[in-house]
């Protein structure tokens, strides 16, 4: 039991640790590739320190909704990294919830920030808030799809366990669907997290940015928390792609030795992930709004013809 | 014995309301409270009733009749959900219309509403509670004629009768169709009993089965507002005084699908695949389709009228599923759908009654129902915007409050479609749970733009302005709601194995025997797949995190912050008018979705001197109902047409109808002379 909440509290740190890193590292592989020197990777993490020490100016016409957002959103994303497999599988908080509660609990993040958006009564706030539940109306029907295609082989959502046995399972867990599934995932994440061409995270042009336009009225503190709880949800969704098709190296059991090694490891992995998603941003131009449902609906069809190989593959 | 007190009592709290009322109708304050704490005391009654019919026995009382014909009342686990339902939607209903009836002091007749509503929600118990066919259209027919004086009770608005016109012509659609079922039924089993009918209803033809599932279909769809036979429901339910649209939207239409669960499984024996397949297609089509609908309606109570056609959508995903599980042999899983249904049912009849007694806390406060001219209702009203708030969270299906938990145990159920061999089964259901993913998500962005636009920044209008907060009846209504919302949220280890005795009695197997177990902490685990929630945990995790920072002194809740106007990139915005509108804030899903909108604009400008300078400017903005376009206008063209052309043989003149009668006697007497030889 002790051991159990131990974990969890290890989890917790990690990730919030972790989480600037990944937006780091992000963001050099992004230079690089540009031809730049780029920001040190540690400058997500300076920036939210110099955050912290100031103070906010809170627009005059919101209401106690815009003060509780940043904190509510935090707490949803870090409750679902209770529940995602980061470096151990075998997540003592599993029997809380499943793969389907993840994905209500970054709804739920994603709603009170978006009413907050709405709060100070500007017109960037609205189109933010707008648009961002606009890109998640789409990418549900096609995130519930692949969950059901990632859940076939397992035969549940349990994250615990889709790790487990995706990880027990070794190189033939490498399937036609599981690809098709991790393709359709893929550009879900791309949505989630933000990233060009759904959203561009770089962009100080109002008209253009989604999530960015959302949070323009946060500062000092409250922004720290509204940054601090994006980059988590960055690393969750990462965790997630990471942990359900190639959980490889994930500790499955309790031991410090092989939870070490499986930390450099996920590390390892969410950098690779990280450079991927990277060169994906760098190929392309950010798409206009009204194309997105294009790239979202090649996402619902790849995840229905996973679930439909699945039942070609292993039969009725 | 006790049983049949708790029933009359009852029956006789709602004569004695809606009589009394009647009699005092001169004076308003009395028969506001008469009327409706004598529904309210009724409702307890219902609800102490219903609980020992479901833990106890099977209640039956025949009054009178021959043996062709038995009037009478027969209350299972079923009905006597179904009556529990209605009576704590009633309970906390009555509560908040003795506060909200003040608006209507010394302009309406109270008493007569009194009246009305009291006799509407005994109709409603009678429903659900008959024994026969006969006895079932009569209170049926009750139940709507009723409601159609409740739509029209502020008849003086020409819109509110062409509601009442629309509604009562599709009920009545509906009536001749469930007529037509029960007469198949009828038939086969002999006479008009209920009882007759399930012993008899499932050893039907296959044809005659197909039909009377079809007629019911049909006929109890129209007053559940499926698509497409759902347009009366976006009139009516407005056009209703708002207390009595909580419980048309959360009561009403739900006794449609009791009747759904009592033809189907009861009668029919749900064993068609098929059948399964056009309910849950048709839920997965009216939940989509009513939820873009709502999304693009800038008047709240017609939002919330079109959201109750998607939440019927959602509860029909359930008993689609459950009814598809049946016919494939899987009971256990048939009575996980089913629970998710029910379970989903009771969840919107309470939220969707708060947010009905919300939008009508609204216009009581602020005489509008059009959300472009709110906003900053939560400055003006914050209790009431409280409670709204958790209304908005429970309908947007957002964890740990109730739509959440209903809508996990329907994708749930419909996970386990991989258990199945049938290719169909396990691609349908995935499918349809994108659909519901899809809608779950259209919600949350409606009801975002709802409490957005609505209740957040500054008031958009003079009306919204001058808002003051809710009375206090009206709070402790909605605020019984909006605690049971909670509760249904985070308490799923007491709700399920309640819900599992009711199932239990139509899939013939219950869930909770075999397969839910409940472990620590408020846990519900599902069968065989290692799935499990706790909503509780959730719940306390989430209120954990957002304690954490205050604990620690990272965010003080005074003081470190400055206030100041809001960016708007050097220019002074902080006016109403720059604020982002409810229209605009749905345009990308209405340009989505432009092939099922078909939005029309219009913009006119007008210009001074300069053609520079706008001096007014009007934007309109036109979203086609295709049902009603495509469907329903070349049929009542067609009607109208037929008329027209059959009035020219209606001459007025007493000689041509004496001939009309000469010929028709003439061609009878041919037909007996040749059809007798």
């Amino acid at each position: 039991m002790l051991s159990q909440i131990l974990i969890s509290i290890i989890q917790i740190i990690v990730i919030l640790a972790l989480a600037p890193l990944l937006s780091g590292i992000i963001k050099k592989i992004k230079a690089f590739f540009q031809i730049r020197k780029g920001a040190s990777v540690f400058q997500p993490y300076y920036d939210i320190a110099k955050l912290l020490h100031k103070d906010s100016v809170v627009s005059e016409n919101v209401s106690w909704i815009f003060h509780a957002a940043p904190v509510i959103s935090l707490a949803s994303v870090l409750t679902a990294g209770l529940i995602v497999p980061v470096f151990i599988s075998d997540m003592p908080f599993s029997f809380a919830g499943d793969l389907i509660l993840v994905v209500y609990l970054f709804a739920l993040a994603r709603f009170f920030t978006a009413l907050a958006s709405l709060d100070a009564g500007s017109s960037f706030g609205g189109m933010g808030g707008s648009r961002e539940m606009f890109v998640a109306s789409m990418v549900e029907p096609a995130l519930m799809l692949s969950i059901f295609a990632v859940a076939l082989n397992v035969g549940s959502t349990n994250l615990s366990l889709i790790s487990q046995t995706v990880s027990s399972m070794g190189l033939s867990a490498v399937s036609p669907y599981q690809l098709l599934a991790f393709v359709a995932l893929f550009i879900i994440a791309i949505a989630e997290t933000g990233r060009i061409p759904v959203d561009n995270p770089a962009t100080h042009l109002e008209l253009t940015m989604i999530h960015e336009a959302m949070i323009l009225e946060y500062s000092g503190k409250q922004l720290a928390i509204v940054e601090l709880g994006a980059m988590v949800k960055q690393l969750l969704v990462f965790s997630l792609l990471t942990n359900i098709f190639f959980p490889w190296g994930i500790a499955t059991t309790m031991n410090a030795s092989g939870i070490a090694i499986a930390l450099i490891v996920f590390i390892v992995k969410i950098a690779v992930l990280g450079v991927l998603m990277a060169m994906v941003e760098i190929s392309t131009a950010k798409w206009r709004l009204f194309r997105l449902p294009d790239l979202l609906s090649i996402s619902l069809m790849l995840s229905f013809l996973s679930l439909v190989s699945f039942i070609i593959v292993k039969g009725g | 014995m006790i049983y049949n007190n708790l029933f009359y009592g009852l029956i006789i709290f709602f004569l004695i309301g809606a009589i009394l009322s009647i009699v005092f109708n001169k004076k308003d304050r009395l028969s506001t409270y008469i009327s409706f704490l004598s529904a309210a005391i009724a409702s307890v009654f219902g609800i102490i009733f219903s609980l020992s019919v479901i833990f106890g026995e099977t209640f039956s009382l025949s009054i009178s009749g021959s043996s062709f014909l038995k009037f009478g009342f027969f209350v299972d686990r079923l009905s006597a959900f179904f009556i529990l339902v209605i009576s704590v939607a009633v309970f906390a209903v009555s509560i908040y219309s003795t506060g909200y009836m003040r608006e209507y002091y010394g302009k309406k007749n109270i008493g007569y509403l009194g009246f009305l509503y009291n006799i509407f929600i005994l109709s409603m118990i009678l429903v659900v509670s008959a024994n026969n066919a006969i006895m079932f259209l009569i209170v049926w027919e009750l139940m709507s004629v009723i409601s159609y004086f409740l739509v029209i009770f502020e008849h003086e608005k020409p819109e509110t009768r062409k509601a009442g016109f629309i509604y009562i012509v599709m009920t009545h659609i509906g009536t001749g169709f469930i007529l037509l079922s029960f007469l198949i039924l009828a038939g086969a089993s002999g006479n008009f009993s209920f009882e007759s009918f399930s012993a008899y209803g499932s050893t039907m033809p296959p044809l005659l089965k197909d039909l009377a599932f079809l007629f019911a279909l049909i006929g109890f769809g129209a007053k559940a507002g499926i698509v497409p036979l759902h347009i009366w429901l976006p009139y009516a339910h407005p056009a209703a005084p708002s207390n009595v649209s909580a419980l048309m939207s959360g009561v009403m239409i739900k006794t449609a699908i009791y009747m759904f669960i009592r033809v189907f499984f009861d009668f029919l024996g749900a064993g068609v695949l098929w059948w399964g397949f056009l309910v849950f297609a048709l839920g997965a089509i009216s939940a989509l389709t009513g939820i873009m609908y709502a999304v693009v309606e800038p008047d709240i109570k017609r939002m919330l009228a079109f959201s109750s056609i998607e939440n019927i959508g959602i509860i029909l995903l359930g008993i689609g599923a459950s009814m598809i599980f049946l016919a494939s042999g899987s009971p256990a899983l048939s009575a996980i759908a089913a629970i998710a249904a029910l379970y989903h049912l009771l969840n919107h009849s309470i939220f969707k009654g708060l947010l009905f007694m919300g939008a009508g806390s609204i216009l009581f406060s602020t005489h509008t129902k059009n959300i472009e001219e709110l906003g900053g209702i939560i400055k003006k009203m914050p209790v009431m915007a409280f409670l709204f708030l958790i209304g908005v969270l429970s309908i947007s299906a957002l964890p740990p409050f109730s739509g959440f938990v209903s809508e996990w145990l329907l994708l749930q159920s419909l996970l386990f479609s991989f258990s199945s061999t049938d290719p169909m089964i396990r691609i349908a259901l995935p499918v349809g749970a994108a659909a519901l993913a899809l809608t779950g998500a259209l919600a949350a962005f409606c009801f975002l733009k709802t409490f957005g636009i609505g209740f957040l920044a500054l008031p958009r209008s003079e009306h919204a302005e001058h808002a003051k907060e809710a009375n206090k009846p009206m709070l402790i209504g909605m605020g019984i709601f909006a605690l049971l919302s909670i509760l249904l949220g985070i308490l799923p280890v007491y709700v399920l194995p309640f819900l599992d005795r009711i199932v239990k009695e139509f899939t013939g197997a219950g869930a909770f025997d075999q397969s839910f177990s409940f472990g620590f902490l408020g846990t519900v685990g599902m069968p065989s797949t290692a799935i499990s929630l706790s909503t509780p945990i959730i719940l306390s995790m989430i209120l954990l995190f957002i304690s954490i920072p205050y604990v620690i002194g990272f965010i003080k809740t005074r003081g470190t912050h400055r206030v100041y106007e809001t960016w708007g990139c050097g220019q002074p915005v902080s006016t109403a008018r720059n604020e982002y509108t409810a229209c605009a804030f749905s345009k990308p899903v209405q340009m989505w979705f432009k092939n099922i909108f078909r939005p029309a604009r219009e913009l006119r400008a007008s210009y001074t001197v300069s053609p520079l300078i706008k001096e007014s400017f009007k934007f309109e903005l036109h979203i086609e109902q295709i049902f009603e376009r495509y469907i329903y206008s070349p049929v009542t063209d067609m009607i109208l047409d037929i008329s027209r052309t059959a009035r020219h043989i209606q001459t007025g003149s007493i000689h041509a109808y004496l001939a009309y009668i000469f010929g028709t006697m003439v061609i009878l007497m041919l037909f007996i002379i040749l059809g007798g030889s």
